[in-house]
């Protein structure tokens, strides 16, 4: 199963400033043209669901503007 | 504790150290680079910092530093360097840290000399560096006030969050007087509130003197007058002598003050009612009582070892209700005490008006001097 | 079936404020703040923490970072630092500088800092300008290059070299720690956060004066995108400014981090 990740963007930090779609090694990451930050900036979304939580986008980010999650599977307890 | 001979800028030194200075910051420059050698020579072994810096400019920002830290803090310097050290000084003015300076002054402009001088009024008095602030001036006039002035310029320090300065000249550096100096403080425990120390268990505190909003600025101006204002009501120092019955006021500081009271003395024996009023802080200025003697005597001298400085704060004062006269020596010159005495003999013969500028008179009789002197 | 949890991979530092910064999209001093604060935050340090803010485009930098901070004036932040780090031996106390006031007016403070082995981190951003005041020529301006009080490309005949600050301070006795990095992309931005870690090894070793200068760009006073900017910065000043380390205390060597 390929990681799975997923990112959340704080609109209030973002300036758009594109580094993390450079970055971005899977292309999940455009900018967002129907939205304005606060500051009036087009903020960073996500376009795909095979981002893999690698963090390199928030590496990057000037702003700390990204919070980067990862799916990690649960070992069960044996009964 | 019994009184020993000192020299001006150890005394100076170690009085700064009894009073709990934490850290002394410098360069060498004559007539006050004894101050730098006594502190390297104490303060590394009572573990407070001194540190040689490259520059007064450097020097004075490590000053800030251990100010902004909420350290007593201080520097001693002489004039070009007290030039160097104003980028600084208006920077502790600023972020309004508690901070102390000395300056032996010497003659001046420029590279000058080192003979004493009281040139740097205009620079320690008015400011000097950039923007509306308000030093605190302390003008000691013997070892012994000077050793005083010292501790009080810390508590003004910390008392009013303010830069204070205390100015002397060559000749108090150099000198060799019997003073006592106080027992050794403590040094207190207690951090100010808004010192920097590391944010554990409170909110981070910052200092800067950045106000980029016109209108944060002109309300921080303005704290720094109400708080300068409070200064003058509370703080003023002067000395006089034989001023009860006194017809003709001498005003001096300093050096200058303090051979003015010897000419005063003699004078008195030839029958002449001199006094003299010698302000202790040049800065808030003894305006109040000098109001009350314009009511009391007849003709003012104002005796500088510079071209007239203190002398317009006095005309301000004096607003033309008593005629101003002045006698300055400059260039690192002293006058002695014949040359003030046969001012005061030449003043309390004079019934003439006033003078828009005294310097006007003085100009000519200091050349005659000059000449008299080769 | 396996369930699956979230984890958080990265988040915005503690040690930083929740303040929107001034910077221009894409100026990578934000992210020398964030590894700092990062750094911080992973040794714990915050709360002993004193930085100490220049003049320049970081002349606010102490509205970002949560710790004690004070704003020095334009190049004397290593003096201040000093000042402060010799009344409170115990407390970590960093710089943060760009070129014109690190390497030009600040040049005396700096150098004499290093020389006395001042036990402090400096933090110094080199991004070839002076950003602040409207892109005038700096001291690691590089030939040839166009800004405000070099529009013809700066001379070198008339207006001198680049200064290679990391170089000079190596051969200062007093320093422990002198690397030079780059921000222009993840992984140098990776290799920068060790090296900032490893300066503040140095102080908390005190191991003497220690100073990481980062290679930086500057896309609204260059006048280029940002994307171009980090090429700027890979082609350009890289081959000016070689990366790499140019003293590392000994007591630093095989440190994990």
């Amino acid at each position: 199963m390929p990681v799975s990740g997923w990112i959340v963007v704080d609109d209030f930090y973002c300036k758009g400033c594109e580094l993390c779609i450079e970055a971005c090694p899977e292309d999940v990451l455009e900018l967002d043209m129907d939205r304005l930050t606060p500051k009036g900036y087009h903020p960073v979304k996500m376009i795909e669901e095979t981002c893999t939580g690698c963090g390199i986008c928030a590496i990057v980010c000037p702003d700390a503007a990204i919070t980067v999650y990862r799916e990690k599977p649960v070992k069960q307890a044996r009964r | 504790m019994a009184k020993e001979l000192l020299k001006g800028n150890h005394a100076f030194a170690e009085a700064a150290i009894r009073a709990g200075v934490e850290a002394f910051y410098g360069y060498p420059i004559t007539p006050s680079s004894e101050f730098l050698e006594y502190m390297s020579s104490r303060l590394p072994s009572l573990g407070r910092a001194f540190v040689q810096a490259e520059s007064e400019v450097s020097a004075i920002n490590m000053v800030y530093g251990a100010a902004c830290a909420g350290k007593r803090a201080m520097t001693a310097s002489s004039s070009p360097g007290i030039s160097l050290m104003m980028e600084g000084i208006s920077y502790i003015a600023g972020t309004e840290v508690p901070a102390v300076v000395v300056n032996v002054m010497r003659g001046g402009p420029g590279l000058g000399n080192i003979a004493p001088s009281q040139g740097d009024y205009y620079q320690m008095i008015k400011g000097g560096g950039h923007g509306d602030y308000f030093p605190i001036v302390l003008a000691p006039a013997r070892v012994q006030e000077a050793i005083d002035s010292i501790e009080l310029a810390f508590d003004l320090a910390e008392k009013y969050r303010s830069i204070v300065h205390v100015i002397v000249d060559g000749n108090m550096g150099q000198m060799m007087e019997p003073a006592e100096l106080p027992p050794m403080k403590e040094i207190s425990k207690e951090v100010p509130d808004w010192a920097v120390t590391g944010a554990k268990g409170r909110e981070p505190n910052t200092l800067t003197s950045i106000y980029l909003a016109p209108e944060d600025e002109e309300v921080t101006n303005l704290r720094l007058l109400k708080r300068w204002k409070e200064i003058e009501k509370n703080e003023v120092l002067y000395q006089e002598y034989q001023l009860d019955d006194a017809e003709i006021l001498v005003i001096g500081f300093g050096t200058a003050g303090r051979v003015a009271s010897s000419a005063i003395r003699e004078a008195r024996e030839e029958g002449i009612k001199a006094g003299l009023l010698r302000p202790i802080t040049l800065a808030p200025f003894p305006q109040e009582r000098l109001i009350e003697l314009t009511k009391q005597v007849r003709r003012i001298l104002v005796v500088e070892m510079n071209s007239g400085m203190m002398l317009d704060d006095v005309m301000k004062i004096v607003k033309g209700q008593v005629p101003v006269e002045f006698y300055g020596r400059m260039g690192g010159m002293t006058p002695l005490p014949d040359e003030i005495l046969d001012e005061i003999k030449r003043v309390a013969a004079n019934k003439g008006p006033g003078s828009d500028d005294p310097r006007d008179e003085w100009i000519p009789r200091l050349e005659g001097r000059i000449l008299g002197e080769k | 079936m396996v369930s699956t949890t979230a984890e958080v991979v990265y988040q915005r530092p503690e040690s930083f404020t929740d303040v929107h910064t001034h910077y221009c999209p894409g100026c990578t001093h934000g992210i020398a703040h964030r590894l700092i604060a990062e750094v911080i935050d992973e040794m714990g340090l915050r709360e002993k923490t004193i930085g100490v803010a220049p003049v320049g485009c970081s002349v606010f930098a102490y509205k970002y970072f949560k710790m004690d901070f004070v704003e020095a004036p334009h190049g004397r932040a290593p003096a201040m630092a000093t000042g402060i780090k010799r009344v409170l031996p115990e407390n970590t106390v960093f710089t943060y500088q760009g070129d014109g006031d690190l390497a030009s007016i600040g040049m005396a403070e700096i150098m004499h800092a290093a020389a006395r082995g001042e036990n402090i981190t400096v933090i110094f951003i080199n991004n070839a300008i002076y950003g602040m005041t409207g892109g005038q020529m700096a001291p690691t301006t590089l030939p040839g290059m166009k800004t405000t009080s070099s529009p013809f490309g700066r001379d070198v005949e008339l207006t001198g070299h680049p200064i290679r600050m990391a170089e000079i301070l190596a051969i200062m006795d007093g320093s422990g720690y002198i690397v030079r990095r780059s921000l222009h992309n993840a992984a140098n931005i990776r290799k920068s956060k060790k090296a900032i870690r490893l300066a503040f090894e140095a102080q908390e070793r005190g191991l003497g004066f220690s100073m990481v200068e980062l290679l930086s760009s500057c896309p609204t006073n260059w006048k280029i995108s940002v994307r171009d900017s980090m090429e700027f910065i890979a082609d350009k000043m890289i081959p000016v400014f070689p990366l790499g380390d140019y003293k590392v205390s000994p007591s630093l060597e095989g440190l994990k981090v």
